[in-house]
């Protein structure tokens, strides 16, 4: 839900990565924050196992700079992939501005992807929003790897709604940043309708 | 359904800080905020120093959502209060509507003080909330509404 505060002059806006156990959310999250400049990001926040899965969420707050006179900060989020998790991934899901669907590349996941999106399309129906109506991009992860299915196998599998499909290796950040600029280029879109 | 965007006016703003100010003196407390349900810090009055107010926002509302979860499978509808006591630095949070009061507080001030002090407060800042749900925005020049496919993609070079 967007915040905007006319005395700082600031808006904010939520964004939430979302996908299947190992897809790469918060590896996306981990490139984004070592490739900002620290005057604009926060701390990444990881709410994670012992072993690096994430238990909550991950947070990271961008801004991304000003527009007309308005601070712009988008409020970063992940949900954890784990399908036993999803009473968590529902509460972080409240008050989004738009998605980012992290897809598996690898065809051992592709089950796996199908399963997370209709989860996301379900929670999000729960907390009142329509995945055909949100900012929404769907990325294809993971292509630097050998066994994965094309990009033409996957958008016709997973992609909606005509939404920005980016291919990527958020390990060595490639679409990683195509990825954030496609949604929230929607996400400030909507806003100028209002 | 979804909650409608805050937007909040100049004056509004002000007029929360300088309730959270008196919070802060009454409570003798370090910093309070006034922080939505998704995360997002609305106005922040104290000591803050190098506290990282946006990430403490963000996990005072994952906190709330998390234990409200809880709340809900043992069939109750939220819990207003939530309490962490640590050996010097404490924090207690009260749900006012759809917006968290965060106070950070230590040895200088008592959990029963805060308590109290956030209580007798709510109440303002729950009308303070109500009037800016009403108010009419018609007449706020939204910052958005001429913006050009130019000024979005200037915010990525």
């Amino acid at each position: 839900m967007t915040f905007i505060n006319y005395a700082s002059r600031e808006i904010n806006c939520k964004i939430v990565y979302y996908g299947p156990g190992l897809c790469g959310k918060t590896t996306n999250l981990q490139y984004i924050f070592d490739s900002t400049a620290p005057q604009s990001r926060g701390k990444l926040i990881s709410l994670a196992t012992e072993t690096d899965r994430t238990l909550f969420f991950d947070f990271m707050p961008l801004e991304l700079g000003t527009v007309r006179g308005f601070k712009t900060r988008f409020h970063l989020y992940t949900v954890p992939g784990q399908v036993f998790y999803d009473a968590s991934r529902k509460l972080i899901l409240k008050g989004v501005d738009g998605v980012v669907f992290v897809a598996d590349s690898q065809e051992e996941r592709m089950d796996a992807n199908i399963e997370s999106l209709y989860n996301l399309e379900e929670n999000l129906r729960t907390q009142g929003y329509d995945l055909m109506k949100i900012p929404y991009v769907l990325q294809l992860n993971k292509r630097d790897l050998s066994n994965i299915i094309s990009v033409a196998d996957l958008t016709a599998e997973l992609q909606r709604k005509g939404e920005p499909v980016v291919e990527a290796v958020a390990a060595t950040g490639q679409g990683v940043f195509d990825t954030l600029k496609a949604v929230a280029k929607q996400v400030l879109t909507e806003l100028r309708k209002g | 359904m979804p909650d409608t965007p805050i937007l909040l006016r100049e004056q509004q703003y002000h007029q929360i800080k300088a309730v959270l100010a008196r919070l802060r003196i009454d409570s003798a407390a370090r910093v309070v905020f006034l922080v939505d349900k998704d995360g997002q810090e609305i106005a922040t009055q104290g000591e803050v120093g190098n506290l990282d107010t946006t990430s403490l926002a963000s996990l005072a509302a994952g906190n709330v959502a998390a234990t409200g979860g809880m709340a809900q499978l043992i069939g109750e509808k939220e819990f207003p209060t939530l309490s962490h006591e640590g050996e010097k630095e404490s924090i207690h949070i009260s749900v006012i509507g759809r917006l968290l009061l965060v106070i950070v507080f230590d040895e200088r001030s008592s959990l029963g003080l805060v308590k109290l002090r956030s209580k007798q407060v709510s109440h303002q800042i729950s009308a303070m909330i109500e009037e800016i749900s009403k108010s009419d925005y018609e007449d706020l020049d939204s910052p958005f509404a001429g913006i050009t496919d130019e000024d979005i993609d200037s915010l990525f070079r």
